[in-house]
């Protein structure tokens, strides 16, 4: 299980309480209109799928039921941050760990 | 046909008056604080009118801080979310209630009446930390659990706030559509122990 820092309830709770939502960070465009089809797909449906350091989105459904950031390691799961939406990641790079 | 529409618990059918006439002694006790008002209040924390308004309405300071509560005679406000708090007031009162924050309150906030759409349990006894342990996967020590604060956690795969009201006591504030399954499972859980209701 693992044990996750809610920034809004301020501590730590069991996984079981949240719901992963996917990559953060994805903006929607502002002229949907004026997109391409393929810009608009992109947008829509094709998601980063990285080997190492990742930034999602996660909810914490069963508390305070808000939305916020993680930045984690897809291979070994360790969480090496979480931040409130709006917010940007403080580690981008490995070997700031 | 019949005018007047009965209020009921979504435990109405537990016949909770049966089983405390019973009079068992068990190691979990349990009560429903049914029928009480629940309002669900939105606003921004960070606006100095808004936190002005609740407390002339309610006579109560907003609870800031993640997981608090903040009660006096009639009112108990359980903090939520950063922008979302479950005021409990008595039964029959929470439309005058909701009236008084509509009055003070000023610009972007949210009163919604959920009343019918949850209940509260009360729980308590010698073993009922045990239950709780069975039922939820936070830490119920004092130390991580104080007196007067409330979590938003998963109970039996169901989802709950408990409020801690003494070293022995909680009140589960829980979901209409999930009252029986969560009663059924409380009963299952406190078979060991005892479960003696009360009124
Ligand atoms: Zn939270």
């Amino acid at each position: 299980m693992l044990h996750i820092h809610c920034p809004y309830c301020e501590e730590y709770r069991e996984e079981e309480e949240f719901s992963v939502v996917g990559e953060a960070h994805i903006i929607r465009p502002l002229a949907p209109e004026e997109l391409t089809d393929q810009e608009w797909a992109s947008y829509l449906f094709f998601r980063k799928n990285p080997r190492g350091l990742h930034h999602e989105m996660w909810a914490h459904s069963h508390g305070c039921r808000k939305f916020f950031n993680m930045t984690r390691h897809t291979v070994t799961y360790q969480i090496l941050e979480t931040y409130k939406m709006g917010q940007q990641p403080s580690i981008t790079t490995e070997d700031t760990k | 046909m019949s005018n007047s529409a009965r209020v009921e618990s979504p435990l109405e059918h537990a016949d909770f008056a049966g089983l405390a006439a019973l009079k068992i002694n068990g190691g979990v006790i349990l009560r429903e604080a049914k029928l009480l008002g629940h309002l669900n209040l939105r606003g921004n924390a960070n606006d100095p009118d808004f936190l002005k308004g609740v407390k002339s309405a309610l006579d109560l300071d907003l609870p800031l801080a993640p997981c608090s509560s903040a009660q006096n005679a009639n009112t108990t406000i359980m903090w939520l979310s950063p922008d979302e708090w479950l005021v409990i007031v008595d039964g029959v009162t929470e439309a005058a209630i909701e009236g008084k924050l509509r009055q003070s309150l000023r610009g972007h906030f949210a009163v919604s009446d959920i009343s019918g759409a949850q209940t509260m349990l009360e729980i308590s006894g010698k073993d009922c930390l045990q239950l709780l342990q069975k039922s939820i996967g936070y830490d119920l020590h004092l130390d991580s659990f104080p007196i007067n604060k409330v979590i938003g956690t998963a109970l039996a795969k169901s989802s709950a706030h408990i409020r801690r009201t003494g070293e022995y006591n909680f009140q589960l504030i829980i979901r209409r559509s999930f009252a029986d399954y969560i009663w059924l499972w409380l009963q299952q859980s406190s078979k060991e122990y005892g479960l003696s209701v009360t009124l």
